[in-house]
This record gives structure tokens, C-alpha cells and sequence, in this order.
């Protein structure tokens, strides 16, 4: 039997979610794991200054703790890398047979899962996540991806219907903080099972990661010059873009720089692809398994902090089951548990950056300027750091800048709907296209919906599902191109008609 | 070939008429006063199904070539697209988006053999067309059959790329899924002038296969071929905005698709360097797809490689679609 | 089924006063995956130092120490009761345990070993494990064992009648009982190894939870699969929805199945993070085993001491 709740919200029972059982801290070991104090460029295999002598720090957003100095590439260092993958392409990488290939991408996969525990404790202290997500998302789906494009390499003359293929060559890719490790395995996996050579530029707060990888390769021992990890921030990257030795850019990113890049390659013969920003409709009817559905919305929402380009950041409710599932949603938040991102039973952790936090606070504070109602989970915020409450608006108007706006952060944004039209309606109402999350236990209205939504990957009855053998991209706005499977190898690859 | 130079000479010069054209040859004053008198064409842009002049009043001249037959005098008015009527044409593409990739795929394929039907029917017409334009006949003859069989070819093609590009994505978990091609939406296109009829079927086609509308606009070296292509659409059980086609100046119109919102995709890979960055910048607005020239030489639509998968999948995005599998 | 009871599943026995409303509103679905992917996810909640001795301690407090056997006599139960008094002898910080459940003719043993104790019987009663006897015999059967001095009644209901639909039967049985239970409480054995579907789990907890039932508990112990975290959650679900419309709270048991210290941790994290701090009490959590309360012990001394225990250093009784 449902809970049936008044509208005044007044003598319901409640919950109590406090203190009579207390986990103890328990914070991941990290005695194992030392982190170099000054990271350089990893070009032609080798790990050099940058041309201008120059270096910026990483911090922990939880701490505000300087982890290490990262070299800041410039259009020099960015050449060299290029013309060292051009060389890495044309005398080895393009001339290995795809078997050859195939074992060197192997044994990246099998090093990452022997580094896992370094690996996931560094993404943590770098980006602020969760131990128990990058322990248990981020760094698995990483080896996974390396393990799933290895096995592409000698099986590409049947990954396109037996049309004629070649790889791109150089390939320049730009990815973001949010997962740091694992969108560096989305991007180099599948440009070197295709035999493209690449330049990667990980983002400047959270560059480490993707220097263990480059050390992987090093000591997987790949040809010198296959894989070129360039770090700093913007400039580096629109550096990368620009460069007319790069033959494939590949971006993920916020929409915003997407499209300067997207500009900015215009007229050139460089091959593009676009995994940008997302709106998400997360779809509540009433006919939903409404607990599942609350984890499906949690998850959705609150997962990574919401640094999810496919975060369901706007739930959409059917009307006749929104006070329940408010009710029932802000019992689950109170068991969320924010702080630490080392300690095991952290669920929400830090936000990635000073700037991020700003731009979040700002937003929510556009939402209560429009009229919205607020909540936030009661958790105390520690003290250093960047930090922010798991939170959701209701009363959001369609038209609201956080019914609009991707705030990349842990914000929901809860509308309702009254028909499965007028759901549909305001979901596809965005210029963007990822995600889309839909809750119910009616399998013909589920496929009705999932024909229906404008967004490259449908959830039904689950959400934030990833998979390296599931294409994974976006309609409109959000960008476009595929990662992972069968369909993500076309991004790194000149097929014939 | 740069439509715009073509354009410019069309318009503002009055082109040389070709006095020794044979209708008009037969007395040494150029008229027989008992001849019959044909009744010439007037060529309009097809936009939502319907014949339409530019809302701009604008028009440029075309003509010269080899007559060979049909009733035109040997220069015709054609709309100069505007602005304006990209606009109209996007909205009428839009407009006609969900019912075209509502129908079945079967449908579709029926709806394209239709058009083949007719253009069969018509190959005398479009035939003249192309020579009146420019080609020489043998060639002609062999792009008008060439141009038939190709939308046999992609209306077969309908209710099959689905199979080849969809997926079952073996997921590591417990879930089902799968991954399905589905069209981008609007697409505008600048076809080529040369080949005139190919180059708009081999465009357009596989871009309608997918189940996308578009808005083409025509090369302006032979925009009378593109106009009676657009008669035989219209003939063809085709719902009218699913093709829109627009003559004019490419070069003019198409920054204006490029940047239009409504558009989801570019298919500008036949236009010239210039005109190709131009809407590559444009579409990035609003993050189009934009197929650019990235290998294909025109000269190939005339043979086999000028049609594809590739051709259809280019305008296709994927989704992707999980769920649980439980009881 | 009787044409009688195809009327009575829909509108519920005239000759109940509070009939169950069957399903109306229906109870949610249920999805499998994402029920088992909740219970993963919190089964990696770690557990160290005060608050694994804390939940160790609670857990003991939470059990319903167990025999049910053929073969039981009043030596295997008067050592068993012995046991749930005193857990760990020369340990006075590991508290008694709940209650011990064991058939109606050994309650009066049980009774008699535990006077004073605190530690309640519990006797299971209407034909355990099967309910496959007439109504009658199955009410005699808890009215015997609550006048043999039962505290709390484990009952199971007739899965026969839930598979065929014949809801109104399931709930009449319940109801019943209850009301030959007396004072006595009445713990509702759904029996879900034999469910078949955590849809039908759902609803036979909330028929269990209408009819009357102070607890629901998911197993008899004699049927694979017994307890598992997941079927725990979804009755865990059907209680807080419950309360959240009601205000009444019902207990839950699992049995079944629960034999290490750290599955035991699991099941309280689970009680935690779905119903909150006032299910964190015997009075609305118990653990139906036998096996368990020795590891729980074990893993208390390695706390308390910070070595590794023997399995011969704990009392096998």
C-alpha cells in the first residue's frame, strides 16, 4: 500500500535518520601511494620540461592541499608532441599488424587493473570523488574500455559491414575533470585499436591520472611517441585543436568550448567529434518501482556530485506521485553521506574546483530568485575545501535557468507532468540531447518514451549505466560522435562508402 | 566549380542568346508565323510541396547549352532563394521531421521506389533538362538511368541499414542493450551543379533513407534539372517539406541553413573550400553535423561509389538504450 | 478455488471486521535489479573498530537464537538457552540475545531455562514449516503453543493460497492467527524462497503487515533460498511505506541463511539507511539463526583483543 500524504505536510510520521548506530571513519590506506612533487610532459616516450620552464599546481579540492606541481604546455611542447605521434604513426603504429597492436592495448588494460588501488586513491586526493567510485566505477570501466577496443584491433575489416577503412593518424584529444582516468581510456583505447597515434591534454585540476597512464605506457613498453600526455589548461588545449598536424580532434567538454573548437577546426580536414553537455529529463511515472526509482534519481543526480554530462539533473514527476516521491527522496538524502572522499562510506564528496563551486552557487541562487522552493540535505560541510550539499529545487518552472542550464553539480531540478505526451514534451524541450532516465513498469510505454526522447542514451528503469561495448554520445547540443562500442570505432576511423 | 562566378554571370550579364537554336531557325527573319507556339515552363522552388517564387521577388536568368527538345525559349527565369525562403523551407522541413520518421521504414522504401516510378516515367524530360543544362546527351541518357536506379537503391536500402548499424550491446552486468539508428532531423544540403541530377539524388536520397527531411539547394549551373526533379517528387506520394529544394545562389542561402537552429546537420562536402569553412563555422552554433569534403571526389557520384551506407549513416545518430533484465 | 473465495479476493471476508483492501492502490513494482544493485551497494558500507562492535553487540541483542529440528530434545534446547543467556561467558559487555525459537513442544523447556532471563520464546506454530493443514488444526497449534508459555508466535502462511491468488485466504489465516496469539506476538513467515518474485514478496508483506502481523520475517529456515539481503529490502520497504501512511511500525526478521558477523552488519546497514534509528531495536529487528551467533562472537573477541580467533575457542552447542 502506498503512503498516501496530505498536502499540508503536517503530523506525517517521519524517519529518523540520526545517530543511534554510527559508522566509524574509514578512510582508504594511502601509506602505498606516492605522489612525484613535479610532473613533466610525456613526449616521444620520454618525460621532459616544458619549453617554458613552466609548471602549475594540483591541489585536492578537499583539502585545498597542494598534491604536486604539473608542466604547463605550451605551443612548442604541444608541436613536439604532435610531430612525435606523427612519427610514432608512420614508422610504427600504422605499419603494425592489428594483432600487434592489439597485445600492447591488452596490456594497458591488465596494468591498470594491477594499479587500480593507486590509481583510484590518486583520482580521488586529484578530482575530490568518492574512494568507493573510482574503486568501483571509474577505474574497472577504465581497464574495461582498454580491455573491450584491445580485442577491436585485429577485427576491424568486420567493424564496418566490409567497407574499406583506415585509421585518421594523429589524433588530438581533450578531456575533462570529471572523470579524469576514465574518459582518457573513452578517447586513447579506441584511437589506437584503430591504429591512430594520439596527444592527449588532460584537464589542469586533475591531471594526474592520465600521467599514470602515460607512465603505463611507458611501461607497457608501446613504440615512443604512440601516446603523448601534454598538460595544462586551455591554451594547451586550443593549441592542440589548432595544430594542422593533428588529423581527428576529439573533445568532452562543456558545449560552450565545444563549439570553439568546433569553429575552430571549420575548413581544415580534421575529423571531429563532440561529447559536450546535458539537461537530462529523468522521468518518474507513477506506475514506477517508486524505491528503485528513488536510487535511480540519487544516483542520477548526486553521483560524482553531479559532475555527470549525463546527470538527470531535471526530474520530471508525474503529478499524482510527486509528494511522495519528494517525501521519499528527501528520507534517502538524509542518508547520504558527504565529506572525505578517502573514507569508504563517503557517498557525495568534494566539487571539483573553487570555480565549479562559484558557478553551481550561482545558479542556485538563480533557482531561488525564480521562485523555486529549496532543499538541502542536512550534512555539515567541512570546513576546507569545496563543498556542496546534495540539493533539490521543486516548484521549478519549465522555464527556470536550472530547468535549462547545465549546472554540472549536485542540483536537481523536480517538475511535474500529467500525460506521457506532455512528459515527452518537456524533456525533449532542450538544446541538449545526452541522457534520459525513464521509470516505469509499463514496457510498452517505456519503448514508447525511448523512441521518442531526443537523447543518444536512454535509461529505462536504471540510469548512469556505462558499458564500453554500449555506444555512449549525444543528440543536438550535446555533441556528436559515439564512444565505445561497435559505432565508437567510426570516430576513429575513414570509412568508404 | 564555384556556383557564386556562375551566379554573378547569369545575372548580371544578359547571356548570349543562341539564335541558331533550332525552334526558332526555320525562316531567315527567325519566325514561322504557322508554327505552333509552345508553352514554356515557369520554374519555381519547391518548398512544403508546393511550387513557390522567392518571397524576395528575385530571380536570375539560365540558359545557353544545347536545346534538344521541351518548350522552353532558350532563357528562363529562375528564383534567386533568399534568406527567407531557407527559413520557410527549414520550417516546412521541420514541420514534416516527425511524420516522415513516423512512418514505417517499409513505407519510406515504397514512397522512394514511387519516386523512381516517376522519374522513370520522366526520363525524357529530365533528360532534356540535363542536356539544356549542359550535359552532352549520350552522358545525359546515362545520368538519368544512372539517377532512376540509384533511388531503387536507397529505397531498398530503408528497412535495411537499421540491421547494419544497430547493436546488442553484450553489457557486463544485468541488462539488456541496444543501440539504434535514428535520424538527425533537418538537413540542409548544397548539391552540386554537375552532375545536376545525380548529385541532388545522390544527396538527398540516402539523407530521406535515413528518415531525416532536408532542404536542398540546387547548383545554379542547371537549376531547371533540380525544378523537374522536384515535379517528379511531388508526384510521388512524397509528403510535401520531407524535400525542399531552393535555386539560387548557394553561396547565399547556405550560411543561412548553416546557422539556422532548426537544422541538425550539413551536407556541404560538394561545395567549394571557401563555402564549405564558412558553414562548417556557422553550424558550429549549434553543434551541427556537418559532412565536409573528406575524400569523395564529385566525379564519383557517377559510378558505384557514389552510393552507400556510408551516404546514410553519415546523417544517422545512435541511441542507446539499457535495461534491467529481471523478473 | 471456491467461487466463495474468487469473491472474497476481491473485497476481503465479510466476517473480518478490518478487511484487507486488496490492492487498491496497488502495491509499486518491484524491480530485481535495481532492489539487488541497492543491497550491493550497501553491502560495501565498511564497518570498523566501535561501529563493528557496536552492531556486533546489537546484532546479539537482535537474535533469535535457533532450533528446529526432528531431532530437537530439551538437552539441545536447554543448551541453547543457556547460550542466548549468556553468549560469552566471563564477557559481560555481549548482551543476551532476543529470544530463542524452537518448536511448541520444547517451550515449556525453554521456558523454564530462560525464567528470569529476559530472553523471550518464541515458538513457530500453524503446521511449520508447510501450513499445509486445515485452519483449525493451524490456530490450535498457536493457542497449544502460547499456553505452553510462548512470548511470540512465528507463523507461516499458506503459499498455496498467495500463488493462486487467493489473497483474501492469506489474509483471513493471518488475521486469524492473531487473534488466537493473544498477547503473544505474531511474526508472519512469508516463506519468500517459495514467492517466487520480489512483486509477490511485496505483496504478501503487505498482506501480512494488514492482517495484522507485529513482525513479517521472510523464511522458516527450511527452504533455499532463505534470507538474503535483497528479499530483506524489499520488506524492509513494504514497513517504511507502511509508516510513512500509518505511523505504525512493524518489525522485520530475517532467517535463514545469516551466518557470518559480516552479513550480519550488512542486514543493520541495510535497517539503517531504509527505516532509520528506531528499527535499530530488538523490539522491531531480529535475526532468525544458529550459526551466526558464533561468528558474531568471534569477531567480537578479535575487536576486543586484536587477534584472530579459533572456532574452538566458542561454544558449539
Amino acid at each position: 500500500m502506498s503512503a498516501e500524504i496530505t498536502k499540508t505536510g503536517e503530523a506525517l510520521p517521519a524517519l529518523d535518520f540520526g545517530h543511534a548506530w554510527e559508522y566509524a571513519p574509514s578512510p582508504e590506506a594511502t601509506d602505498h601511494v606516492r605522489i612525484a612533487p613535479r610532473h613533466e610532459l610525456f613526449v616521444g616516450g620520454a618525460w621532459r620540461q616544458p619549453h617554458s620552464s613552466r609548471y602549475f599546481d594540483t591541489i585536492s579540492p578537499s583539502t585545498e592541499q597542494k598534491l604536486a606541481e604539473v608542466a604547463e604546455a605550451d605551443e612548442r611542447d604541444v608541436d613536439d608532441a604532435v610531430q612525435a605521434a606523427r612519427r610514432a604513426y608512420d614508422r610504427y603504429w600504422s605499419r603494425m599488424p592489428g594483432r600487434e597492436r592489439a597485445k600492447f592495448i591488452f596490456r594497458i588494460a591488465r596494468a591498470i587493473q594491477e594499479k587500480a588501488r593507486e590509481l583510484a586513491i590518486v583520482e580521488t586526493m586529484d578530482g575530490g570523488k568518492p574512494i568507493k567510485e573510482s574503486r568501483d566505477v571509474d577505474l574497472p570501466l577504465a581497464a574495461a574500455h582498454f580491455f573491450y577496443h584491445a580485442g577491436w584491433a585485429d577485427k576491424l575489416d568486420y567493424a564496418f559491414q566490409g567497407r574499406a577503412w583506415r585509421p585518421l593518424g594523429v589524433a588530438g584529444q581533450i578531456i575533462p575533470w570529471n572523470f579524469p582516468l576514465l574518459m582518457a581510456a573513452w578517447k586513447v583505447a579506441p584511437a589506437l585499436a584503430c591504429g591512430n597515434t594520439v596527444v592527449l591534454k588532460p584537464a589542469e585540476t586533475t591531471p594526474l591520472t592520465a600521467l599514470l597512464l602515460a607512465r603505463i605506457v611507458e611501461e607497457a613498453e608501446l613504440p615512443p611517441g604512440v601516446v603523448n600526455v601534454v598538460t595544462g589548461a586551455g591554451a594547451t588545449g586550443a593549441a592542440l585543436a589548432a595544430h594542422p598536424g593533428v588529423d581527428k580532434v576529439a573533445f568532452t567538454g562543456s558545449t560552450d568550448v565545444g563549439k570553439k573548437i568546433q569553429r575552430a577546426v571549420a575548413g581544415t580536414k580534421k575529423k571531429l567529434t563532440l561529447e559536450l553537455g546535458g539537461k537530462a529529463a529523468n522521468i518518474v511515472f507513477a506506475d514506477a518501482p517508486i524505491d528503485q526509482a528513488i536510487e535511480g534519481i540519487v544516483g542520477g543526480i548526486y553521483f560524482n556530485q553531479g559532475h555527470v554530462c549525463c546527470a538527470g539533473s531535471r526530474l520530471l514527476v508525474e503529478e499524482s506521485v510527486h509528494d511522495l516521491v519528494v517525501r521519499k527522496l528527501r528520507d534517502r538524502m538524509a542518508t547520504l553521506r558527504l565529506g572525505d572522499p578517502l573514507d569508504k562510506n563517503t557517498d557525495v564528496g568534494a566539487i571539483n574546483s573553487g570555480a565549479q563551486l562559484a558557478r553551481i552557487r550561482e545558479l542556485v541562487a538563480a533557482g531561488e530568485e525564480d521562485g523555486a522552493e529549496r532543499y538541502s540535505a542536512p550534512c555539515a560541510l567541512p570546513g576546507k575545501g569545496f563543498w556542496f550539499a546534495p540539493t533539490f529545487f521543486t516548484g521549478v518552472a519549465q522555464s527556470s535557468r536550472i530547468a535549462r542550464e547545465e549546472i554540472f553539480g549536485p542540483v536537481l531540478s523536480i517538475l511535474t507532468f500529467r500525460t506521457p505526451e506532455e512528459a515527452l514534451e518537456k524533456a525533449n524541450n532542450t538544446m541538449y540531447g545526452l541522457s534520459a532516465g525513464i521509470w516505469s513498469d509499463k514496457g510498452a510505454k517505456i519503448f514508447w518514451m525511448a523512441q521518442r526522447l531526443k537523447a543518444g542514451v536512454v535509461w529505462g528503469n536504471t540510469y548512469n549505466k556505462f558499458d564500453p561495448s554500449s555506444p555512449f554520445g549525444g543528440y543536438k547540443e550535446s555533441g556528436f560522435g559515439r564512444e565505445g562500442g561497435r559505432q565508437g570505432l567510426l570516430a576513429y576511423t575513414e570509412v568508404g562508402q | 566549380m564555384s556556383s557564386r562566378r556562375t551566379t554573378e554571370r547569369l545575372e548580371h550579364a544578359a547571356p548570349a542568346l543562341d539564335t541558331t537554336s533550332k525552334a526558332l531557325a526555320t525562316t531567315s527573319d527567325g519566325f514561322d508565323p504557322s508554327a505552333r507556339v509552345s508553352v514554356a515552363k515557369a520554374y519555381k522552388m519547391f518548398v512544403g510541396g508546393a511550387f513557390v517564387r522567392s518571397e524576395s521577388g528575385r530571380y536570375f536568368q539560365t540558359g545557353g547549352g544545347r536545346a534538344d527538345g521541351g518548350a522552353d525559349p532558350a532563357v528562363v527565369n529562375v528564383p534567386r532563394g533568399s534568406r527567407k525562403d531557407a527559413r520557410d523551407a527549414v520550417v516546412a522541413a521541420k514541420g514534416a521531421e516527425a511524420g516522415w520518421a513516423g512512418r514505417t521504414a517499409y513505407n519510406r522504401g515504397q514512397i522512394l521506389y514511387r519516386l523512381a516510378e516517376v522519374m522513370e516515367s520522366r526520363r525524357e524530360e529530365l533528360r532534356v533538362a540535363l542536356v539544356r543544362g549542359g550535359a552532352d546527351v549520350a552522358a545525359a541518357e546515362r545520368e538519368v538511368e544512372r539517377a532512376v536506379d540509384r533511388a531503387v537503391y536507397y529505397a531498398g536500402f530503408c528497412d535495411k541499414f537499421q540491421a547494419l548499424v544497430a547493436s546488442s550491446n553484450p553489457v557486463s552486468g544485468p541488462h539488456f542493450g541496444f543501440s539504434v539508428p535514428e535520424p538527425t532531423g533537418v538537413v540542409a544540403v548544397v548539391a552540386p551543379g554537375h552532375p545536376a541530377l545525380l548529385g541532388l539524388v545522390s544527396t538527398a536520397l540516402p539523407i530521406l533513407a535515413g528518415g531525416n527531411t532536408c532542404v536542398v539547394v540546387a547548383g545554379a549551373d542547371d537549376p531547371r534539372t533540380a525544378v523537374v526533379w522536384c515535379e517528379c517528387l511531388a508526384t510521388s506520394d512524397l509528403p510535401g517539406g520531407v524535400v525542399n529544394v531552393l535555386t539560387g545562389d548557394a553561396a547565399e542561402i547556405a550560411p543561412h541553413l548553416a546557422k539556422h537552429r532548426e537544422v541538425g546537420a550539413l551536407d556541404v562536402w560538394t561545395a567549394d573550400a571557401e563555402l564549405r569553412a564558412l558553414c562548417e563555422r556557422e553550424g558550429a552554433g549549434s553543434v551541427k553535423r556537418v559532412r565536409t569534403h573528406d575524400g569523395e571526389a564529385i566525379e564519383r557520384l557517377a559510378g558505384d561509389d557514389g552510393q552507400g551506407l556510408g551516404f546514410i549513416e553519415r546523417f544517422l545518430e545512435t541511441k542507446t538504450v539499457w535495461h534491467p533484465v529481471g523478473v | 478455488m471456491s467461487s466463495q473465495n474468487s469473491t472474497l479476493s476481491r473485497y476481503g471476508s465479510s466476517a473480518r471486521p478490518a478487511p484487507y483492501p486488496l490492492f487498491y492502490p496497488p502495491p509499486p513494482p518491484v524491480d530485481q535489479i535495481a532492489v539487488e544493485e541497492r543491497v550491493a551497494a550497501l553491502g560495501k558500507r565498511s564497518i570498523k573498530k566501535g561501529a563493528k562492535v557496536a552492531g556486533l553487540t546489537l546484532a546479539v541483542r537482535m537474535m533469535d537464537l535457533t532450533t528446529l529440528e526432528g531431532k530437537d530434545t530439551p538437552g539441545k534446547v536447554r543448551q541453547m538457552c543457556a547460550k542466548a543467556r549468556t553468549p560469552l561467558a566471563g564477557d559481560p559487555s555481549v548482551p543476551s540475545c532476543a529470544a530463542v525459537c524452537v518448536y511448541p513442544n520444547l517451550v515449556p523447556t525453554a521456558k523454564a531455562e530462560l525464567a528470569g532471563s529476559g530472553v523471550k520464546v518464541a515458538s513457530v506454530a500453524t503446521a511449520f514449516p508447510s501450513g499445509q493443514s486445515p485452519l483449525d488444526v493451524k490456530l490450535s497449534d498457536v493457542r497449544r503453543a502460547v499456553e505452553l508459555g510462548a512470548d511470540e508466535i512465528d507463523m507461516v502462511i499458506d503459499r498455496g493460497a498467495m500463488l493462486a491468488g487467493d489473497y483474501a485466504k492469506v489474509f483471513d489465516e493471518i488475521a486469524a492467527t492473531k487473534e488466537a496469539c493473544g498477547p503473544a506476538h505474531l511474526k508472519v513467515i512469508l516463506e519468500t524462497g517459495e514467492l517466487g518474485s520480489y512483486d509477490v514478496v511485496r505483496k504478501a508483506s503487505e498482506i501480512g503487515i494488514a492482517a495484522g502481523g507485529d513482525f513479517i520475517k521472510t523464511s522458516t529456515g527450511k527452504v533455499q533460498p532463505a534470507a538474503t539481503p535483497a528479499v530483506t529490502l524489499v520488506m524492509l520497504e513494504a514497513i517504511r511505506d507502511h509508516f510513512l501512511a500509518t505511523g505504525r511500525r512493524i518489525g522485520m526478521k530475517p532467517a535463514g541463511g545469516v551466518r557470518t558477523a559480516k552479513q550480519a552488519l550488512h542486514y543493520l546497514v541495510l535497517v539503517k539507511e531504509t527505516l532509520g534509528d528506531a528499527w535499530l531495536t530488538p523490539d522491531l529487528f531480529r535475526f532468525g539463526a544458529s550459526a551466526l551467533l558464533n561468528d558474531v562472537l568471534m569477531q567480537l573477541e578479535k575487536e576486543r583483543t586484536g587477534v584472530y580467533q579459533a572456532s574452538e575457542d566458542f561454544s558449539k552447542d
